[in-house]
């Protein structure tokens, strides 16, 4: 496969080499769009930085291009108030995404693996199942889930929002289907043969063929978990616990929270960029993984 | 063992505040009748002390909706020992930690969250059992007539005497069926704060006397506004600030049974802010939004801002300045329009909010309880340098009757003027007869489906149509709404 | 036969692998939605600090409810089309210019990783972030650049006017998605055998013509699946139009979302009307998962792994037949 694209790829070449005056047309026109694409996705990044280094007062007078030099003193404010605990936040979130992750794509791959290694009878019933939940909103069962951590006084913990992760129909299709075209049936025989017991099997056989896999699960669920807000928000009260997504929207609802504009757009800058930072440092792993994601069966 | 350990620490405890109680008292410059007050007051409420001091918990639970009272309590309350460093705790001098709960007030958010935690009271553990919570004018009753909020006499121990020097409106609305089950430091007369820069360009003066006589019925008021939009300025600045104007001039409260009944003043607010929107004598902004904030400030073009009392330091003091008190700014003239802003009645007089300390049943924390009301609520020196401090009109008609009549007294915020001297005579007049239990959610959803009447969005039927819709999501027990004719 | 008993004799770890999976589905999402739909059919709700039922009321919230949804079910459709539509014809676009081998797009690196960012970004703090800049006054950052600008005379009311309000909510979905899906439409349009391509620029074919011709009618399935993925999505809207608007879906409720209106009765602890608004979002995703599941399994149509294996390796074997012709 690799190799007919490159023989595509040098005949098209050869072809275009002849001077296309539409094709040179066609070309501008796709940078413009592409320039002007980038500039919008850029844009409100820009504004929003710029702002978080401006104080309320030079907010109030209008947009000013120019960074200034209150950056510090909001960071510090924001750092310093107890009604937007946004460190704590950071922490929250972090457990939970961290969490996450390792729980979803773990489970999964294991799941995946059952599906996939073992024949038994519920087999094909289960993959159905967990195929036809796979895109079902959490939110239509928002009201009984509140109600069933109500009763197991689970509100205002962590747990609710990191255990349910165990389920997750989503990666599991992913990791089924990289096993599909990655994971070679004598293995897991060879394995056996060698006596290797079927969960030592996974763990230190299976896993380890998986990585890349899992590592691109790993970030997609870490950022959903990152920036999930419906559940998180009905489930916690307790400031101690909110995650940064609920504080964010917090600003938007705490009137006496806006008095400050500096501090909200610091905030904002806080809930975005370590997010940010990552994705830059591993776009390429990221940019990959939506494309492998989307190859279906 | 735990158990034992903590039974020790309580009755510590129990001692070093009774001890710390005392102490404060003596050293306080109240006359001695306040010094019997406050021994009365220990001996009154020394059966029931007695018991819970046995049992005082460790962790005061404190819920509000915002860092006003927090500040208040972190700055004047004598028991405070630490503040931690993001404010999230206070631990005090007897060893109680208090921890502070904020859900913002919006969308009856605060509400819902506490009505959440207090139907659980009976279950949760000691130490996070809610102790203290706080309430507004607008839902007070709500928690008043209900079985979640103590006897502030009976069960917290402060007395009659105690409470003598508090302002009756702010009794009478925490009191039903006779027992009075909260507490406030504040009374919360309304106001209209102007820029005294653009009433000398407006009306030729800045002086309050003669801004409150062209101002002092709506026809002058809309006058001014006229004037004023010939010059360049606006006469408000959003849609809802007036609105407390005219709510609180109703002739009875929005809920009757289970009918929304909107008042004929209200409607007269919406005439009012169409005709003022229609002109250009307001901004479009609305309540709290940045616009609002910023038209206080230095750059703002607008005449002035119904208010009440608390909002001269909560709001706007911090947005008139230029350079933030955070980046070393100062409260001084010559910082953005510090010393620009007086403040005279207005058109009509009114109230506007006002927060109310209750004791939640269940709490194991009487003694501390009792000690804060009193400090904070009671306490003549304590409500006097609150108000000399931060210009609050605090509750104790003794010592704000004191300032008032004292002509050392000014605000330099407010270019020198004594306002506690014309809140002084509007105070004592206050009737809160009005309130009720469903006021927030009917309020803020009033102002929000009619600001898209103001705007334009939609026309008055189909206004009056979204309140309808939304108040019933809102209060699923309110069946109908009925309109003036 | 010695395969198939090594099967047998394995099964048993099938299911134990499998227990997680279930038993987290059944307590967190499965029980859930069985109490949710128990509740729809009662009076439930708390009034003050009163609760009011339980109290069996049958398909009452039902009929109360299939009146308002639509309503609510308009908007969150209008604004998911206002993203959808210029999401799709842009990543398709795009898509077709970045595998385009004649146009050679260059920094396609720099351009695939700007695109995508949006879509990591937190809902409610990019909703929060538009908020603050396409505020209604005319200091706030967008109004004072366009009236810098002279594009406007007088600041416009993003929040105020119900199609400004509904198009902010489109440009943060189309902005949010449309770089996924671009890369999404690549992958599937590098996936469509190369030979084809050849074979059409052979016989004289444009660049247009081999997209709609070749690559579009390839590339269906994917679209199919993208289409009803965000529509699922789309229904799911909440975090964005709930943050900018502030749970109010302002202006005239137009921007008042299924979820929305959800939490606003989840919020008034009104559980009997939750529920019916839950189960009716329940079904309408029902149908539309049942369709991805169809999409999905195209494949899946009862032959065995062996059989489809042959099945594959026939079609290789005539493809590679056909391009030796």
């Amino acid at each position: 496969m690799p190799n007919e694209t490159k023989t595509a790829a040098t005949t098209t070449a050869k072809a275009s080499k002849i001077h296309d005056p539409m094709l040179t047309l066609q070309r501008a026109v796709a940078y413009i769009v592409l320039f002007v694409l980038c500039f919008i996705c850029l844009f409100f990044f820009y504004v929003l930085i710029v702002n978080a280094t401006h104080n309320n007062f030079t907010i109030q007078q209008g947009f000013d291009p120019l960074p200034r030099g209150s950056f510090g003193v909001n960071f510090f404010n924001t750092t310093h108030d107890a009604n937007v605990p946004i460190l704590t936040g950071l922490r929250n979130s972090l457990i939970v995404s961290a969490a996450c992750a390792a729980l979803s794509v773990y489970f999964s791959a294991l799941t995946a693996y059952a599906i996939y290694a073992y024949d038994f009878k519920l087999r094909k019933l289960a993959f159905t199942v967990i195929l036809l939940i796979m895109t079902m909103p959490t939110q239509v069962s928002a009201l009984g889930f509140l109600n069933l951590m109500d009763s197991m006084k689970l509100t205002n913990t962590l747990w609710p929002l990191i255990l349910p992760s165990i389920a997750a129909p989503t990666v599991f299709f992913f990791m089924k289907q990289y096993m599909d075209s990655s994971l070679p049936r004598d293995i897991i025989d060879a394995a056996r043969i060698d006596g290797s017991g079927e969960f030592h099997t996974f763990n230190t056989v299976i896993l380890p063929i998986l990585k890349p896999a899992m590592a691109v699960q790993a970030i997609f669920s870490f950022v959903g978990a990152w920036n999930n807000y419906f559940i998180p928000a009905l489930i916690i009260n307790d400031a101690k616990w909110k995650t940064v997504p609920i504080l964010v929207a917090q600003l938007r609802s705490a009137d006496f929270l806006k008095f400050d504009m500096g501090k909200v757009y610091m905030m904002i800058t806080i809930a975005i960029l370590p997010v940010m930072i990552v994705y830059l440092l591993l776009s390429k792993y990221i940019v990959r993984g939506v494309a492998l994601g989307s190859v279906k069966g | 063992m735990k158990k034992a350990m903590s039974l020790l620490t309580a009755t510590a405890m129990a001692a070093t505040l009774l001890a710390g109680c005392g102490g404060g008292t003596a050293s306080s410059s109240a006359a001695p009748a306040a010094d019997s007050t406050s021994t009365e007051a220990s001996s009154t409420a020394a059966e029931p002390a007695a018991d819970a001091a046995a049992e005082e918990g460790k962790v005061l639970n404190i819920w509000c909706w915002n860092d006003e009272f927090q500040s208040r309590f972190n700055d004047y309350y004598p028991g405070v020992k630490e503040i931690a460093a993001d404010k999230s705790t206070t631990t005090l001098d007897n060893g109680v930690t208090v921890k502070w709960t904020i859900n913002p007030n919006d969308n009856n958010n605060y509400q819902n969250k506490l009505d959440e935690a207090l139907l659980k009271q009976d279950s949760a553990a000691a130490d996070d059992k809610i102790d203290i919570f706080l309430i507004e004018a607008d839902y007070a009753l709500k928690y008043v007539d209900s079985e979640y909020t103590l006897d502030v006499k009976k069960d917290v121990g402060l007395t009659d005497d105690d409470l003598k020097d508090q302002y009756q409106y702010t009794k009478d609305i925490v009191t039903v069926d006779g027992v009075q089950k909260g507490t406030t430091w504040q009374a919360t007369p309304g106001l209209f704060a102007y820029r005294r820069s653009i009433a000398e360009d407006v009306l030729g003066t800045d002086d309050p006397t003669e801004v409150q006589a062209a101002l002092n019925d709506w026809d002058k008021f809309n006058d001014v506004a006229e004037k004023a939009a010939a010059k360049g300025y606006k006469m408000l600045s959003g849609y809802d600030d007036s609105y407390r104007t005219f709510s609180n001039n109703v002739s009875a409260g929005w809920v009757d049974g289970t009918t929304v009944k909107v008042d004929p003043n209200i409607m007269n607010w919406v005439d009012q802010t169409k005709t003022y929107t229609d002109n250009g004598y307001n901004n479009k902004t609305s309540l709290w939004s940045d616009q609002w904030a910023a038209d206080q400030g230095p750059a703002g073009k607008v005449f002035g801002f119904f208010y009440s009392t608390w909002g001269i330091n909560f709001t706007l003091l911090g947005n008139s300045l230029a350079t933030p008190e955070s980046e070393g700014g100062k409260q001084e003239v010559g910082n953005g329009i510090f010393g620009d802003y007086a403040v005279c009645q207005g058109p009509q007089p009114y109230y506007w909010g006002g927060t109310w300390i209750c004791a939640a049943a269940g709490t194991d924390n009487i003694p501390t309880i009792k000690d804060v009301m009193y400090s904070l609520t009671c306490d003549a020196d304590i409500m006097t340098k609150i108000t000399e401090d931060t210009q609050d009109y605090t509750n104790c008609k003794s010592a704000m009757d004191s300032i008032a009549a004292d002509p050392n007294f000014g605000s330099a915020f407010l270019g020198g003027q004594n306002h506690i001297a014309l809140f002084a005579e509007v105070a004592p007049t206050i009737d809160m007869s009005n309130a009720g239990p469903y006021d927030q959610g009917c309020n803020e959803t009033f102002q929000s489906c009619f600001k898209d009447y103001f705007d334009g969005t939609v026309d008055l039927e189909t206004a009056k149509k979204n309140f309808e819709d939304q108040i019933k999501v809102k209060y699923p027990e309110l069946s109908s709404v009925e309109w003036p004719a | 036969m010695k395969t198939k008993r090594k099967g047998m004799s394995y099964a048993k770890w099938g299911y134990i692998f499998l227990a997680p999976f279930f038993i987290t589905f059944f307590i967190f999402q499965f029980w859930p939605l069985a109490t949710t739909i128990y509740y729809s059919f009662f009076e439930y709700f708390r009034s003050g600090l009163k609760i009011i039922g339980p109290n069996f009321v049958g398909l009452k919230n039902y009929a109360a409810m299939i009146k308002e949804v639509p309503k609510y079910f308009s908007n969150t459709m209008v604004m998911w089309l206002m993203g959808f539509i210029p999401q799709i014809i842009v990543s398709l676009v795009l898509a077709a210019w970045f595998t385009d081998l004649r146009l050679k797009l260059r920094f396609q690196g720099f351009f695939k990783t700007v695109i995508y960012m949006p879509n990591l970004i937190m809902a409610s703090a990019f909703a929060m972030l538009f908020f603050t800049l396409f505020s209604n006054s005319e200091t706030g950052p967008i109004n004072s650049i366009l009236l810098k600008l002279g594009i406007v005379a007088e600041p416009v009311r993003w929040l105020s006017n119900v199609w400004t309000a509904r198009g902010l909510v489109g440009l943060m979905n189309f902005l949010m998605w449309f770089g996924n899906t671009t890369i999404i439409l690549m992958a599937a349009i590098m996936g469509v055998d190369p030979g084809l391509y050849e074979a059409a620029q052979l016989d004289g074919a444009s660049s247009t013509t081999m997209f709609w011709r070749i690559t579009i009618p390839l590339i269906r399935p994917l679209l199919v699946y993208t289409l009803i993925t965000s529509l699922i999505g789309g229904l799911q809207m909440f975090d964005v139009p709930q943050v900018l608007t502030n749970g109010k879906g302002d202006p005239n409720g137009s921007t008042n979302t299924i979820i929305m209106y959800l939490n606003q009765h989840l919020y008034s602890k009104n559980y009997g009307t939750a529920g019916a608004i839950s189960v009716l979002m329940f079904l309408l995703c029902a149908v539309l998962c049942v369709i991805i599941y169809f999409t999905l399994t195209q494949e899946d149509d009862g032959l065995t792994r062996e059989q489809r294996k042959a099945e594959k390796a026939r079609i290789k074997a005539a493809k590679a037949a056909a391009r030796h012709h």
